[in-house]
C-alpha cells in the first residue's frame, strides 16, 4: 500500500522540534538571563506579623482613663526554619531552662512545623532588647509585639472584666479569631469586644534562610494595617467608684449607683474585689486560680450575680400598687401590735399613715395593704389579684433581666400564681399564706441592680431607662437603641410623690426615721432601710435604697452589706457617703465619723485587702 | 518459540533505555520533592517516593508482560479494549471518587485507578484499527467523521469529569489524523482557531475583524495577482460598511459595530457572489468564506469563554496571558514554580538543595509540577537535558513508526508519539508560563501508579508492534 504521506513526517517532526526549542528558549530566559527569579526565591521565605491593633481605651464619664495598654512581646518560632542553635546561650537570655526549651520546642512542632507558634509569651522588655540583638544566630525564632491592658487604680474589675487568650469554641464561632489571639471577658471587655478590639492588619516580609528580614513582600502592597480599636467612654464615675470599693473593704456586699435620668451606672461595687492587673498577662492563669479558691469568692459579682429577699425596701413598691390600686390612699392608717398576726414588727407609734408606716418601716402596715391588694374584690381569683400584682412589678424590671450589657445578670425571682398553685392547689392559697411578700421576705429573689433600678424608678417618678455601663463608644458615638428607650410603669406620678414623702421622712422625718444616720444638712435623701433575712442562718444582710436630691434627683443606690445586721448601722451610713461624696465630690467634717466607721469595720475577719 | 526470543532480541533498545533513564531520573526528582530531612529510609513505603518505586518496578513488569503477548492480540482486540476503557469512562462519572471537584478516579480498596490514562493508548489501539481498514480514505468525510468520533468520545467524557489536561490529550490524536492523509486545511483551521481564540481574548474585537479583513484581501491580491479586482473588492466593502456605520451612528445607534462588520460582509458576499459564479473563483470563495467564518467565531469567543469554562480554567487563562495577577491565588502555583526554575540558574542548587522545595512552595510538586524539581536542582543543564531527552524519545518513536511496513503499526506508533508530546509540551509549558496551567502529568517523571502504568503499556504496544515489524500483519 503506497504511502502518500510520508512527507508529512517532516512537518510533524519540525512541529515536534519547534515547540522543544520554544521550551528551551523561554527556560534560558528565566533560569539564565533573567536574575529575578532567583533573588525572589532567596527571598521567598515569606513571613506574615500580624499587626495586632491596640485595643480601645475604657475612659470613665468624666474622661479619665480608666484601662490602657502597655507593650508586650511574644517569642515566635517557625520550627521548619529553626536549625541547630546555641541553646545555653538562648536559654541564658530569655531565663529559661534547658528542659523547658526541649518541652516548648516539641509543642511548637506538633502544632505546625511551618505555620507560627508561640514559644515564649510576654517576654520582658531586656529580654526582648537582649534577644533582638542575637536574632541572627537563632534563625526560626522573631518577635511578635502584643499589647496587654493596665490599669490607672486597681478598681472595677468586676464592670471592666479582663482580657485573655481566645479559646476553640470562640475561634469556631468567628474566625476573626487566631490561637494566640486576645478576647475581652465579662464585663466592658466582653460586652464591646467588636469595638474595643480594632482589626488586625498583617506584615509580609522577606525573610532569607537565615531568618533575617530583607524587606518587604511586594514592597508592602499587600500589607495591611491594623486598625486601632475604638475608645469607649463608661458611665461610671472613677472616684465614686474606687470610693465605694475602699468603703466596702473587708464587708462582703455590693453597690450599685444609677444616674436616674439616663440609667447610667454611676458605680458598680461587688465585694470582696481583686485588683484588675492580677489577671493580665502572664500571671493571669495563676491568679486565677487562686482567686476561683478563695472561698469568699471575690471573682463574683455580687451586684447582679446575686438574688437576695429585698426585706423592707420592698414597701415602697407595696405601697406604691396598692395605691394604684386604689385599696388604700395615703391617709389610710393601720394599727401594728408589734406585728400582725403572726408576723412581728419592732416598736413604734401606731396607727401609722402611708408616710409614717414608711418612715418607720411598719411591717403590719405593709402586710395588711398587701393583703387588701390580693383580696381585692375587682378580681374574681387571687391568682388573678396577685397576677395584677405581679404585673407592676415585672413594669419595675424585676423577675427578669434587666437586659444589660453584662452577660451574666440574674434575673432574680417573682414567682408566678401557678408556682403557688402547684404548691398548694388552684385556689388552694390566700393572701395570708403569701403575706412575708409584703415584707420582702420570702419566695422572692431580686439583685441589688434591679433594687438600684427600681429606686431609679421611684425617683424619676414612674419610668426608668435600662442600666447601663457604657456612655459612648468610638466610631456609634452612642450606644444601643434599647438603652434609649424609657420603660413606663403603670402607676400616677402622683401616687409615686406619696410614697417618696415617706421616703423623705424615713431619712430626715427625725425620731422613729429608720434611716437617721443617711441624714445630711444641705442635700434631701430620700431612702428605704431593709433588713434581708439570711436564709443560711447566719446574720441578717444590711440593705439600704436611696436616692438624692429629692427633687431633680442626680444619684439612685443601692447598698448591700451582707451578714451585718439591720439596714440601718451599715448599709445607711454607705450610701450616704457615696452620695454625698457624688454630689459634693468630697466628704465634709460632719460626716468624716460616718466614714471612719466605715472603713475601719471588718466583717470578714481576715487582714486588710489591700 | 523462536519468536520469542527474537521478540527480545528486536525490540528497541534505545527507546527501552530512555523508558529506564526517565523513570529513574523521575524517580529521584520525586524524592527530592518529598524529600524531608527526618525521613530515614529511602523505602518508606508510606512517602510517595516508597510508593513510586513500586510503581517504577510495576511498569517494568507491566512492560514485559506487554511484549510478551503476541501482536494480533493488539490487533484483534483494539475494539474490545477501546469500548471497556470507554465504558469505565462513563462508570466514573457516576461511581468515581470526587477529587478537588473532578470525578476522575476509582477507588478500589487502597488504590485508585484512573481510566482515562488507560483510556489514552486504547483510543490509539482503536485509532489505528479503523483507520487500517480505511487506507488512504481520510480525505472523504465518510471516513473522517467516525474518525474524528474514536476520538471525541473520550475526549468528552473526560471533559466531563472535568480534566481539562487529558482532553486536550485526545484532541492530540487529530496529528494522526493529519499524518495519514487528512487534509491540512482542518489541522490549519484548528490551530487558526487556537490561535484567534487567544487573540480575541487579547485584542478588540473589532479591531481584529478588520485586520483580517485586510488579511484576506492581501490574501486573493497574493493569490489572484489581479490588483484592480482586489482594490474593488476592498472598496465595495468599505462602501457598504461606511454606510451602515454611518446610519447606524447618526440614525438607528443600536446595532454594535461587531454586527456592522458581519452584516458588511453577508451584504458584499452577495455582491461577490455573482463574479465569483461567472468565473468559478474558487480561492476567492475559500477565502471569503474563511473570513466570515472567522469573524462569527471572533464573536462567539467571548460567549464561549464566559459560560463554557469555568471560573477557575478562565482565571487560569487570564493569569496566562497576563491580564490577571494573583501570586496568591490562582497565580499561586504559577508564580511558584517560575520562581523554582528561574532560580535554578545554569546549574541548579545540587540535589536535595532545592530550597523551594524543600520548604514545599510549589503545590503538586511531585505530581504535575514535578519538571520544577528538575529546574531548580538541575538548573539550566537539568532542563535542558531532559527536553533533549524527550525530543530525542519523540523522534526516535516517529523514526521507529515511519519504518513500520504494516499500517496499523504505523498509525498507533503516531497515536504514541501525540500522546507523549502533549503531556511533554503542556506539562513543561505549564510550569514555566507559556501555556495555561492545566493538570497533566510529565510522562515517566510525575508520580501516580495509573499514569506511569497507562505511559508503560502504551510505550510498550508499540515496541511490541515494532520488533515485529518484519512479520507481515495485515
Amino acid at each position: 500500500m503506497k504511502d502518500l504521506y510520508s512527507t508529512r513526517k517532516y512537518l510533524i517532526m519540525a512541529i515536534v522540534v519547534l515547540a522543544s526549542l520554544a521550551l528551551v528558549v523561554k527556560l534560558f530566559i528565566i533560569q539564565v538571563v533573567q536574575d529575578t527569579y532567583r533573588l525572589s526565591a532567596d527571598n521567598n521565605v515569606l513571613r506574615y506579623v500580624t499587626q495586632y491593633p491596640a485595643r480601645g481605651l475604657i475612659y470613665d464619664r468624666n474622661g479619665e482613663l480608666i484601662v490602657y495598654n502597655q507593650a508586650a512581646y511574644d517569642l515566635m518560632v517557625i520550627p521548619s526554619q529553626t536549625s541547630k542553635i546555641d541553646t545555653t546561650l538562648f536559654c541564658q537570655d530569655l531565663g529559661i531552662t534547658k528542659d523547658v526549651f526541649l518541652e516548648r520546642m516539641k509543642a511548637a512542632r506538633n502544632y505546625s512545623g511551618r505555620a507560627p507558634s508561640i514559644f515564649l509569651k510576654q517576654i520582658s522588655a531586656e529580654s526582648y532588647a537582649r534577644f533582638q540583638e542575637k536574632i541572627f544566630m537563632f534563625p526560626g525564632f522573631y518577635v511578635q509585639p502584643r499589647t496587654l491592658r493596665k490599669y490607672s487604680r486597681p478598681v472595677a474589675a468586676h464592670l471592666l472584666g479582663y482580657v485573655s487568650e481566645v479559646d476553640e469554641a470562640q475561634i469556631k464561632k468567628d474566625p476573626y479569631y487566631k490561637p494566640g489571639d486576645y478576647i475581652g471577658k465579662l464585663g466592658i471587655e466582653e460586652a464591646y469586644e467588636k469595638e474595643l478590639r480594632g482589626t488586625k492588619g498583617v506584615k509580609i516580609f522577606l525573610v532569607d534562610v537565615y531568618s533575617r528580614v530583607k524587606g518587604s513582600y511586594a514592597g508592602g502592597m499587600m500589607d495591611t494595617v491594623a486598625v486601632q480599636g475604638n475608645d469607649i467612654v463608661a458611665s461610671i464615675d472613677l472616684g465614686l467608684q474606687e470610693y465605694g470599693e475602699k468603703l466596702m473593704q473587708n464587708k462582703t456586699g455590693s453597690i450599685v449607683a444609677i444616674e436616674p435620668s439616663t440609667g447610667e451606672i454611676l458605680a458598680l461595687v461587688s465585694s470582696p474585689n481583686y485588683d484588675p492587673a492580677l489577671l493580665v498577662g502572664r500571671v493571669r492563669s495563676e491568679n486565677f486560680s487562686r482567686l476561683s479558691a478563695d472561698t469568699l469568692l471575690p471573682l463574683f459579682n455580687r451586684a447582679f450575680m446575686a438574688s437576695y429577699p429585698p426585706g423592707s425596701t420592698f414597701k415602697p413598691i407595696i405601697g406604691l400598687i396598692a395605691l394604684q390600686e386604689k385599696v388604700i390612699v395615703p391617709s389610710t392608717t393601720f394599727g401594728c401590735s408589734n406585728g400582725y398576726l403572726f408576723v412581728g414588727c419592732h416598736s413604734h407609734s401606731s396607727p401609722l399613715n402611708l408616710k409614717g408606716a414608711v418612715m418607720n418601716s411598719c411591717n403590719s402596715y405593709f402586710c395588711q395593704t398587701f393583703r387588701k391588694v390580693l383580696e381585692n374584690p375587682a378580681y374574681g381569683t387571687i391568682s388573678e389579684a396577685y397576677e395584677k400584682w405581679r404585673s407592676y412589678l415585672t413594669e419595675f424590671g424585676f423577675g427578669k433581666k434587666l437586659d444589660t450589657e453584662f452577660v451574666n445578670e440574674l434575673p432574680g425571682l417573682i414567682p408566678p400564681a401557678t408556682y403557688f398553685d402547684r404548691y398548694h392547689g388552684i385556689n388552694g392559697w390566700k393572701a395570708l399564706t403569701v403575706i412575708s411578700l409584703a415584707i420582702g421576705q420570702g419566695e422572692i429573689g431580686t439583685t441589688p441592680l434591679q433594687m438600684a433600678n427600681m429606686t431609679a424608678a421611684i425617683a424619676n417618678r414612674g419610668y426608668y431607662y435600662t442600666p447601663h455601663i457604657v456612655k459612648s463608644t468610638g466610631n456609634l458615638q452612642g450606644i444601643d437603641e434599647r438603652f434609649r428607650r424609657k420603660h413606663e410603669i403603670h402607676i400616677d406620678s402622683a401616687n409615686f410623690e406619696e410614697i417618696i414623702q415617706g421616703m423623705e421622712a424615713a431619712v430626715n422625718g427625725g425620731a422613729g426615721a429608720t434611716a437617721r444616720i443617711a441624714a445630711m444638712e444641705d442635700i434631701i435623701v430620700c431612702g428605704k432601710t431593709g433588713t434581708a433575712q439570711n436564709s443560711q442562718g447566719e446574720k441578717d444582710h444590711s440593705v439600704f435604697v436611696a436616692f438624692a436630691p429629692k427633687d431633680k434627683p442626680v444619684i439612685a443606690i443601692a447598698v448591700y452589706v451582707e451578714n451585718s445586721g439591720f439596714g440601718a448601722t451599715y448599709a445607711a451610713p454607705v450610701a450616704s457617703l457615696m452620695i454625698e461624696k457624688y454630689i459634693k465630690k468630697e466628704i465634709g467634717e460632719a460626716s468624716k465619723w460616718k466614714e471612719q466607721r466605715m472603713l475601719e469595720l471588718n466583717l470578714t475577719g481576715r487582714a486588710a485587702q489591700r | 518459540m523462536p519468536r520469542n526470543v527474537n521478540i527480545w532480541y528486536r525490540i528497541d533498545k534505545v527507546t527501552v533505555f530512555l523508558f529506564l533513564l526517565m523513570m529513574i531520573v523521575g524517580w529521584f526528582n520525586i524524592y527530592a520533592a518529598v524529600y524531608n530531612e527526618e525521613h530515614k529510609d529511602i523505602l518508606d513505603f508510606s512517602q510517595r517516593y516508597g510508593k513510586q518505586f513500586i510503581w517504577v518496578i510495576a511498569a517494568i513488569v507491566l512492560a514485559v508482560l506487554v511484549v510478551i503477548i503476541d501482536t494480533r492480540f493488539y490487533l484483534f482486540f483494539a475494539w474490545g479494549v477501546y469500548a471497556v476503557l470507554v465504558i469505565l469512562l462513563i462508570l466514573v462519572l457516576f461511581f468515581g471518587k470526587e477529587v478537588n471537584g473532578a470525578r476522575s478516579w476509582f477507588q478500589i480498596g487502597p488504590l485508585t485507578i484512573q481510566p482515562s490514562e488507560f483510556a489514552k493508548f486504547a483510543t490509539a489501539l482503536a485509532l489505528a484499527g479503523y483507520l487500517n481498514n480505511h487506507k488512504g480514505e481520510l480525505t472523504r468525510l465518510r471516513v473522517i467523521l467516525p474518525a474524528a468520533a474514536i476520538i471525541f468520545l473520550p475526549a468528552l467524557l473526560t471533559a466531563k469529569q472535568p480534566d481539562m489536561g487529558s482532553t486536550v490529550v485526545f484532541f492530540s490524536f487529530f496529528i494522526v489524523l493529519f499524518r495519514e492523509g487528512m487534509s491540512p486545511y482542518i489541522f490549519v483551521s484548528g490551530l487558526l482557531m487556537i490561535i484567534l481564540f487567544f487573540l480575541t481574548l487579547l485584542m478588540d474585537n473589532l479591531l481584529l475583524g478588520l485586520i483580517l479583513v485586510a488579511l484576506a484581501f492581501f490574501l486573493t491580491w497574493f493569490v489572484t495577482r489581479k490588483t484592480k479586482l482586489s482594490f474593488t473588492g476592498l472598496g465595495i466593502i468599505l462602501l457598504i460598511g461606511g454606510s451602515l456605520f454611518a446610519l447606524d451612528h447618526f440614525v438607528l445607534r443600536s446595532i454594535g459595530n461587531e454586527y456592522i462588520l458581519i452584516i458588511t460582509l453577508i451584504l458584499a458576499g452577495l455582491a461577490f457572489a455573482y463574479y465569483i459564479y461567472q468565473k468559478k473563483a474558487m480561492s476567492i470563495l475559500v477565502i471569503y468564506l474563511f473570513l466570515l467564518g472567522s469573524i462569527i467565531y471572533i464573536n462567539s469567543v467571548d460567549f464561549a469563554f464566559n459560560n463554557l469554562l469555568k471560573p477557575h480554567q478562565r482565571e487560569r487563562v487570564e493569569i496566562m496571558l497576563g491580564f490577571k495577577s494573583d501570586p496568591h491565588g490562582t497565580g499561586y502555583n504559577l508564580n511558584q514554580s517560575l520562581i523554582s526554575i528561574g532560580s535554578g540558574g545554569f546549574g541548579g542548587k545540587g540535589y536535595l538543595q532545592g530550597t523551594q522545595t524543600k520548604f514545599k512552595f510549589v503545590p503538586a510538586q511531585s505530581t504535575d509540577f514535578i519538571f520544577c524539581t528538575v529546574g531548580e536542582e538541575w538548573g539550566f543543564v537539568g532542563s535542558f537535558v531532559t527536553v533533549g531527552l524527550y525530543l530525542f524519545l519523540l523522534l526516535r518513536l516517529i523514526k521507529l513508526a515511519e519504518r513500520q511496513r504494516s499500517v496499523f503499526s504505523r498509525i498507533y506508533g503516531y497515536g504514541v508519539v501525540s500522546v507523549l508530546f502533549t503531556h511533554f509540551f503542556i506539562n513543561i509549558g505549564m510550569t514555566i508560563g507559556i501555556v495555561p496551567v492545566i493538570g497533566i502529568p510529565l510522562p515517566f517523571f510525575s508520580y501516580g501508579g495509573s499514569s506511569l502504568w497507562g505511559f508503560t503499556i502504551l510505550l510498550f504496544i508499540f515496541l511490541r508492534l515494532d520488533a515485529s515489524r518484519t512479520e507481515y500483519l495485515i
